[in-house]
């Protein structure tokens, strides 16, 4: 099949390629077309056409959607087809990075470029709450707040393969540490933020040990079970939690001492925010290569031959666990801090599922990944306000999208590759 | 002893629903090892055909007794139309890839399909009519087990035999355990796997369609949300029973429905669903492939 589309790709040029992809000539293509078209038309018939009315006994015919459905669907499928098409021939051609990859390496091997594109982001973060409102700023802290959690969730799933919907309990625990702590007895925000983190840590570990016995789809479920566990309980346990109610009336940090207002506490808080990001991704960079990472990467490939090189399988997974917990406990103390009021609704499974999503659309195992997929899914939703209805459809439809066409994320990480060049004196092992 | 007997139908009840729900979930992972997230909208699906149908069938004043066949009938078709063309756009396309992937999608897939029913049709809670028949005969047990819960419980155990014959002799139902077996393996003997992923699917989405109805005419109202949470706890169903094991979704769905419905009667009705994924993690760190899956041995 592959076949004759590169020969109607190379003929025709794009037009003709954009009409005819997966199909042997356009008469096909409008046939296919046509098809989709009506089969979408019946499948949306009772949900979009008519709407129902029990009590009043009332039936209202919207025929102008079906009208919709057919033109959509119709000239969408051109499309749908035309990116499946293409996504096969480029598996055909030999595997080779993409431009925006080839510069990106380019950048990252040339030390002076390198230099130069770190010196020129971190102006352009430092830069942003000058430039920018309160309102950019406050998205802008939630999209840091993401990529902490994502790159944290990174450690469990991208590096060592354990599949975890439960993350953001870890999350609440963080949260609920410090809005308890500062509410009962008046602890700041800089003395429970290393605190957040370790009880994010022991957490994960409570919730890690009696796990390791399963595997993949049993671990996803228990971890779902945990976070939802912790919810409820956060939700009834009046008498510490205040339940659904929440906690209100969390005290901003403050610098120094000295209690800041609203829009210099915004700004405070971005800058702590890009810190601990920063801090972040150094730790999951150095983590990545130490010894203990390269230990996830290989439990995450194979357990048994994992464990017959001598990795000690339950030490790894424990670690996995906790270090992962670590920044969602302390991304949950700075979620108190910033938004000075929680309660349970913040922690259910969606948001599991959307920290999750950042992981595995931005290219699983991918600190830049991990970035460029928070900066989508936080930062698409919040600029689509303006289609506020269709927010979350678009929302759902770039998911399966991304899925579909790029299944690897965004960006992929790359293995470490050691090569062998015998023009090099003794030093052999030359990382590239 | 009649508060007990009514926990116990309305556990069995429950117990019912989730067994049909997860059916769907245990069918689909025993063949393409995927979490279908997608699975708890398909039953929202099939509710809101049924309510729709029914709607209509009233205004053009059909008489009461045809409308539950016809609206279980639409509600099927329409059900299994949609999980036959989920599977084709967010899963087939990634057959290969790796295994988060296919997950993801179907995420995406839950949240477009929520925001789609929710947008079409309303985001309010909408009163379902009753369908289900009332017999004069249960009067004398009111209290303890009503028409509707009779009817549902009789249905599943109908379903159930009949998917269990459907999977033991018909062809496809052979191709279907062929294939969850080893996929590659039944390719080489000439099934035609891509159809018999298919049919699972079809098969998957009439059964929640069907539980679908029944709960939401049994309970009265059904709005966009009610397949996340169905599904999650049908998805614990499927997992506590071990999940690709047919007669273990079936047993999963009624120990979870008989924890829940005595929890809440004797203890608590706060912590409903902690008792049950309290239940989950006990039963899955004592057996760690739930109740009646298989233990795989790992290979290198």
């Amino acid at each position: 099949m592959s076949n004759t589309m590169n020969a109607n790709g190379r003929n025709n040029g794009f037009p003709g390629f954009f009409l005819t992809a997966g199909c042997s000539g356009f008469p096909e293509a409008l046939k296919k077309s046509l098809i989709a078209a009506v089969w979408f038309v019946f499948l949306t018939f009772p949900i979009m056409v008519i709407r129902v009315n029990t009590i009043e006994d009332t039936v209202d015919w919207r025929w102008m959607n079906m009208v919709y459905v057919a033109v959509a669907v119709f000239f969408g499928s051109f499309v749908w087809r035309w990116l499946l098409a293409r996504k096969e021939l480029k598996k055909d051609e030999t595997r080779e990075e993409n431009r925006v990859e080839a510069l990106m390496t380019r950048i990252a091997s040339d030390k002076r470029l390198k230099l130069i594109a770190v010196a020129v982001m971190a102006c352009m973060v430092a830069a942003f709450p000058m430039v920018f409102n309160l309102y950019q700023t406050n998205i802008m802290i939630s999209c840091l707040t993401y990529i902490m959690l994502g790159l944290g969730l990174n450690i469990v799933v991208g590096l060592a393969g354990l599949l975890d919907l439960g993350y953001v309990a870890f999350y609440a625990v963080g949260a609920y540490a410090y809005a308890l702590l500062n509410m009962h007895w008046d602890i700041g925000f800089w003395a429970v933020l290393p605190l957040g983190a370790v009880l994010g840590a022991v957490t994960g570990i409570i919730l890690g040990f009696p796990v390791l016995r399963l595997r993949g789809d049993y671990l996803a479920i228990v971890t779902l079970g945990f976070g939802e566990i912790i919810r409820l309980v956060l939700e009834n346990w009046g008498d510490v939690t205040q339940g659904p109610s929440g906690i209100s009336g969390i005290d901003r940090p403050t610098l120094f001492g000295v209690k800041l207002g609203v829009i210099d506490s915004t700004m405070y808080m971005y800058y702590i925010m890009a810190g601990l990001v920063v801090l972040t991704i150094f730790a999951v960079n150095r983590l990545q290569n130490s010894r203990i990472g390269r230990a996830w990467l290989a439990l995450r490939e194979d357990e048994i031959a994992c464990q017959a090189m001598g990795i000690d399988k339950t030490k790894t997974k424990l670690m996995a666990f906790a270090l992962g917990a670590t920044w969602a406990g302390m991304a949950g103390v700075v979620f108190a801090a910033k938004t000075t009021f929680i309660n349970p609704a913040s922690f259910t499974f969606w948001e599991s599922a959307i920290i999750l999503s950042v992981v595995v659309i931005g290219g699983m195992g991918s600190i830049r990944g991990v970035i460029a997929g928070a900066i989508i899914l936080i930062l698409v939703p919040e600029y689509l306000r303006d289609f506020a209805e269709f927010r979350m459809l678009l929302f759902g439809s770039i998911m399966v999208l991304v899925m579909v066409f790029r299944p690897q994320g965004l960006i992929s990480a790359k293995r470490k590759v050691y090569k062998y060049e015998p023009a090099n004196t003794a030093s052999a092992g030359n990382e590239q | 002893m009649d508060y007990f007997l009514e926990l116990f139908f309305g556990g069995l009840t429950r117990g019912s629903i989730y067994a049909l729900i997860a059916l769907g979930y245990t069918m689909v992972y025993g063949i393409i090892e995927l979490i279908n997230f997608a699975h708890g909208e398909i039953y929202m699906i099939g509710a809101f055909t049924g309510l729709i149908v029914a709607g209509v069938l009233t205004h053009l004043g059909f008489p009461e007794g045809s409308m539950l066949v016809i609206a279980l009938t639409c509600a099927v078709i329409w059900s299994a139309a949609y999980g036959f063309t989920i599977e084709k756009i967010a899963y087939k396309p990634l057959r290969g890839a790796q295994r988060l992937s296919p997950l993801i999608s179907a995420i995406g897939m839950s949240i477009f399909l929520q925001n789609y029913v929710m947008l079409a049709q309303t985001s309010d809670f909408l009163p379902f009519p009753e369908l289900l028949p009332r017999f004069a005969f249960l009067d004398r047990f009111s209290g303890v087990l009503g028409s509707s819960e009779l009817v549902i419980i009789a249905m599943t155990a109908l379903v159930c035999v009949g998917l269990s014959l459907f999977i033991k002799y018909t062809k496809i139902g052979k191709a279907m355990r062929a294939t969850a077996q080893n996929r590659k393996m039944a390719m080489l003997v000439g099934i035609n796997v891509d159809m018999v992923i298919s049919a699972t699917f079809v098969i998957g989405s009439s059964l929640a369609a069907v539980g679908g109805v029944l709960i939401a005419s049994h309970i009265g109202q059904i709005n966009y949300f009610i397949g996340f949470i169905a599904g999650i706890k049908a998805f614990t169903a499927a997992v506590l029973g071990g999940i690709g094991s047919i007669p273990g979704a079936m047993l999963g769905g009624l120990i979870l429905g008989w924890t829940e419905a005595f929890a809440t009667g004797y203890v608590s009705s706060d912590y409903e669903d902690v008792f049950a994924f309290c239940l989950l993690v006990l039963i899955l760190i004592f057996r760690p492939s739930g109740l009646m899956g298989k233990e795989k041995t790992q290979k290198v």
